[in-house]
């Protein structure tokens, strides 16, 4: 007897199709998978078993051979416990095998029989799609998410309610797919006090998708701009909206109810993350945070105490905006087109740029350092703004600018940015020139000076770069204590 | 890679109470560079911004007035007034306390190339001499040696640009410092030798003065009311001026670009 359901196993971000065979054999009882099921894949037997029974279905006698063709794919996890129960039971003809094959499917199975979510739903159900699979069977709480593929949800809560329905005597039931918007309200500019230069750099960053560098003492408020950037960003196109969704579905951190990432998502990892945390990989191939912060955010609070591994792999993907894990069995690509923020001490002390302490570093140990960041990693930002420490007049203005006005002027300039590049007049390219012969200016640092001073010009309405537009952005170039240990 | 013996120093190294036996000399400056009037500028490898920028400029404009500036390629002081004096046409001197064939510290590998270029990199000690603590007090001899005038920039209580000071000091050459704050331990060493009666420094133009040198008229600057405002950060700036934060980046930006204004973690300084 031997029975059929399909679902989709994900390398990296990819759905791979995967046939769940189901053959039945007399003998001895007993179940076993093949097809190179991982550990959490090869425990679906006793889920499987338990789940049935708890359905009030009869689980097959004899001898039972759980296939997942095609044998050289890796499975891993608890998603297949779904598909290797219907498959089972259909294949002792509990539910009708035709109908079955019409349905992709994928589900944990909880041992009284309830279904469970699984991450990577929704680039299972694109693989359904592209299958020209019209329905998958999933838990009921990942419906939204599926639903995002374009391909109709069958949403479940227990085993059994899935088995009635392919036999045609249970409707579907409803559900809700969200807005897209966050939950929670980003962070607003309104508390930053002060701060001029700082929020101005964070402003140019988001119209410019610059990446930024902010340096300073502690307590100056570097962390509390840099966590206001999202709040400013423009929301997410739709197709933008959905890469960034089903990177966050496989890591499995998709809100069920509101499914869709339609903002600039924000990460933040600590700075004791590993590389393989930043970059994605480990044994099961996941995202990793630069991944996550794809079209959106990625902060790394205190630069210059990651491991400079870590921050030395950030450089492909700030090129390529994408990562590569590379492993024997092959390679997988995972977006990661992001927006680096770094914030850091200006020495190993903190006091540097505070007026009123003392700095104690030697100069081997400031040297060290800076050390941290390669004039490579360095070179990738775009602005690099010195956060002194405010004074006492400073924070007894009221609040600042709200996030509002900012991100719509944000929005204007990335608008203009997209339809005509403002160029530089002869009087812009001159001043470049001059800065160029006159500062410690390298090549690619002329060219970040072009390209923010583009985005000066078009935040401030103009057609063309004016010498104005270059002196600013010259401002925001690395310094050179950072550049000359 | 030229030597020097004892007897083909130039007259003012060769004056001091132990001048070296041998004086290895290489880049492309000639001989003769040595003989002509220069200025040691020294201080603190940990120095703070300001410091930093004093250096710089005080390499520069006294460079720019044919001065050649002689210094020790260390980290901090060092390397600025090195760095200022390769900003002109003018020249500039750096004293090794390893061997001729060294770029010590490895950081200042590139400022000894640009050095080399057009100036002399000079050294007592022959190749393959490695750099040692008790080296470097020695280096400072010759560094004090070379010059008629010697300027203390930053050093903190027990520095080795101090050294340096005393040894110009035993030779009877005249010696300038700049004062610092009087809360800061990087102002420690040199506020003391300023209460021991060394000469204030408060502009290039005195060390010129004191070489009988013209200085060049002060650079006009074009009305930018900031210049007024400075030492300040650039918020401080938005306060005062009441000015778009755009708009004062732009003004500090083309006054560094013009040399008479710089950065340093944060607070703009004057430079002229």
């Amino acid at each position: 007897m031997l029975a059929r359901a399909v679902t989709f196993a994900l390398v990296g971000l990819e759905p791979r199709r995967v046939e769940v065979e189901a053959h039945l054999q007399g003998g001895t009882p007993s179940l076993t998978i093949v097809g190179l099921a991982d550990r959490a894949c090869q425990e679906a037997r006793q889920r499987v078993r338990s789940g049935i029974l708890s359905a009030e279905l009869e689980f097959p006698g004899g001898h039972v051979t759980v296939n997942l063709a095609p044998a050289e794919l890796k499975k891993e996890g608890s998603g297949f416990d779904l598909p290797i129960a219907l498959a089972l039971l259909a294949a002792s003809h509990q539910l009708p095998r035709d109908r079955l094959a019409e349905h992709a499917s994928c589900g944990e199975l909880a041992l009284d029989g309830r279904l469970r979510r699984v991450g990577g739903v929704l680039a299972v159900a694109e693989g359904a799609r592209r299958a020209e699979l019209e329905r998958i069977i999933c838990p009921y709480e990942a419906c939204a998410e599926a639903a995002l593929a374009g391909v109709e949800p069958i949403g479940m809560r227990h085993l059994a309610d899935a088995v009635a329905y392919l036999r045609g005597e249970l409707e579907p039931p409803e559900y809700v797919v969200g807005n897209g918007k966050p939950r929670r309200r980003p962070l607003d500019l309104a508390d930053v006090r002060g701060q001029e230069r700082g929020r101005r750099a964070l402003e140019l960053a988001a119209a410019g998708r610059h990446n930024l560098l902010l340096g300073g003492p502690p307590g100056t408020g570097k962390t509390m701009l840099a966590r206001r950037l999202p709040g400013i960003l423009p929301p997410l196109e739709e197709e933008q909206a959905l890469e960034v969704t089903r990177i966050h579905s496989v890591a499995g951190l998709v809100d069920p109810d509101h499914p869709l990432i339609g903002y600039a998502p924000f990460r933040a990892p600590h700075h004791s993350a590993s590389t393989a945390a930043i970059v994605g990989g480990g044994p099961r191939l996941r995202p990793g945070e630069a991944s996550l912060a794809h079209r959106g955010v990625l902060l790394l609070d205190e630069l210059a105490e990651f491991q400079r591994p870590a921050l030395e792999a950030l450089r492909q993907p700030l090129e390529d905006g994408e990562l590569v894990v590379a492993r024997a069995a092959g390679s997988v690509r995972f977006p990661a087109r992001f927006q680096l923020v770094g914030t850091m001490n200006l020495c190993p002390c903190g006091a540097r740029g505070d007026p009123g302490a003392q700095c104690s570093c030697s100069a081997q140990r400031l040297a060290r350092y800076r050390d941290k960041l390669s004039r490579a990693l360095l070179d990738r930002f775009d602005l690099v703004v010195t956060i002194p420490r405010a004074r006492a007049l400073e924070l007894q203005g009221g609040p600042g600018e709200r996030s509002d006005p900012v991100r719509s002027r944000v929005v204007a300039a990335r608008l203009r940015l997209e339809e005509t590049a403002p160029k530089r007049t002869s009087a812009a390219d001159e001043l470049l020139t001059r800065a160029v012969e006159r500062l410690p200016l390298s090549g690619r640092g002329r060219a970040k000076v072009a390209g923010v001073s583009r985005t000066i010009a078009a935040l401030a309405g103009s057609d063309a770069v004016l010498p104005e537009h270059v002196a600013e952005a010259l401002a925001y170039r690395a310094p050179s204590e950072l550049a000359t240990p | 890679m030229r030597v020097l013996r004892r007897r083909e120093l130039p007259p003012l190294l060769r004056a001091i109470h132990d001048p070296p036996a041998r004086l290895y000399l290489r880049g492309n400056g000639d001989v003769t560079l040595l003989a002509e009037p220069a200025v040691a500028i020294v201080g603190a490898r940990a120095c703070s911004p300001y410091g930093a920028q004093v250096a710089r400029m005080l390499g520069r404009e006294l460079a720019g007035a044919d001065v050649v500036v002689v210094s020790g390629l260390a980290r901090g002081i060092d390397g600025e007034a090195h760095r200022g004096a390769l900003e002109t046409e003018g020249h500039t001197v750096a004293v090794l306390g390893c061997g001729i064939d060294r770029d010590y510290p490895a950081a200042h590998t590139m400022l000894a190339r640009s050095i080399g270029e057009r100036s002399l990199i000079v050294s007592e000690y022959e190749a393959g001499v490695e750099p040692a603590p008790w080296r470097f007090p020695a280096r400072n001899r010759i560094i004090a040696g070379l010059c008629a005038v010697t300027v203390v920039v930053e050093a903190r209580e027990r520095s080795g640009a101090l050294i340096t000071a005393d040894f110009a000091l035993e030779e009877g050459r005249e010696v300038f410092v700049v004062p610092g704050e009087i809360t800061s331990t990087l102002s420690a060493g040199t506020n003391a030798l300023l209460r021991l009666g060394a000469t204030p420094l408060t502009a290039a133009a005195d060390v010129l003065e004191s070489f009988g040198i013209q200085s060049p008229p002060n650079r006009t600057v074009e009305g930018n009311p900031l210049l007024d405002l400075l030492p300040a950060t650039a918020d401080e700036l938005v306060q005062k001026t009441g000015l778009g934060v755009g708009e004062v980046m732009a003004a500090l930006a083309e006054l560094d670009v013009a040399g008479l204004a710089s950065e340093g973690d944060g607070i703009y300084r004057r430079l002229a």
